[in-house]
């Protein structure tokens, strides 16, 4: 993942309403109309908002005669997951050096 | 053996972790006050951190560097901002420039970190809160790219919260 990917993945994820949005269409595929009339915004926000998901690959759009359907990207959902729990990972590690560095001969 | 949770709260874009070793406080509160038992784990075998300042009492400054396996180096501060020993300390966290002080770039996260004797063992937790979604990724890329490697979790909580209900009909 290019750092650039890594970029447009948190700025989408950093929105409520983007969060949201994701949530909506994981598990099943929602029109964009369907989606706006969720949120207590213009149709043209929400659908700015689709846009910013949609740049991150963390959803896609797809024609069905005359809606525009949206639906959840999975494989790139579950990358932004271990980005963010990478700083857990992070501790992790630490919690294990600590553990070698205790299990040392002490020397005072 | 070391007892390990951690949860992280992306709404509050806060991470506590959690784990115990068989050692008393005294003893986990000396791998963080003393700086050459601190940079034995602070930064990952790959980013090995150097503290080259640390100042371990309230409005005390640390500077520290991690060197990458190109010689690269990423600088960092803290600003130590409480100091109860053996149980609590909280410091600001930042990036520095090439000179070593703070940059101001990104802002700073805060960490408190809480001891408690738990039967002769020692829980440790560190709450860390940063300012923003940009920070956080820069921390991780400090040198943490093996972290990449773990699972899950963040997008499944997402995923398991309710939907704001849709209205019916």
């Amino acid at each position: 993942m290019s750092d650039a990917e890594i970029d447009r993945i948190f700025q989408a994820l950093a929105d409520a309403t983007r969060r949201d949005i994701i949530r909506q269409v994981m598990r099943t595929g929602q029109s964009v109309s369907t989606l706006a009339g969720n949120y207590q915004m213009s149709f043209a926000a929400v659908q700015k908002h689709i846009a910013v998901l949609e740049r991150a690959s963390l959803v896609g759009k797809e024609r069905h005669g005359r809606e525009q359907i949206v639906h959840g990207n999975p494989e790139a959902l579950q990358r932004a997951a271990r980005l963010l729990d990478a700083y857990g990972d992070i501790w992790r590690q630490r919690a294990d050096r600590i553990g070698d560095l205790l299990s040392e001969p002490r020397q005072d | 053996m070391t007892v390990i949770d951690h949860t992280a709260d992306t709404e509050n874009l806060t991470l506590t972790f959690v784990a115990e070793f068989d050692a008393s406080i005294d003893r986990i509160w000396q791998i963080w006050e003393d700086p050459r038992q601190l940079e034995r784990w602070w930064g990952p075998p790959t980013y090995p951190a150097t503290f080259v300042k640390h100042e371990f009492f309230p409005g005390g400054d640390s500077r520290y560097y991690m060197t990458g396996p190109e010689g690269d180096k990423a600088r960092g501060w803290w600003k130590v901002t409480e100091v109860n020993a053996p149980t609590t300390f909280t410091f600001e966290d930042g990036f520095a420039g090439d000179d070593g002080e703070p940059s101001g770039w990104l802002g700073s996260s805060f960490c408190t970190v809480t001891l408690e004797d738990v039967g002769g063992r020692t829980r440790m937790t560190s709450v860390t809160t940063f300012e923003s979604l940009e920070q956080l990724e820069e921390m991780l890329k400090m040198g943490m790219e093996e972290g990449m490697a773990l699972a899950m979790g963040q997008i499944d909580k997402i995923l398991a919260e309710p939907v704001s209900s849709p209205q019916a009909g």
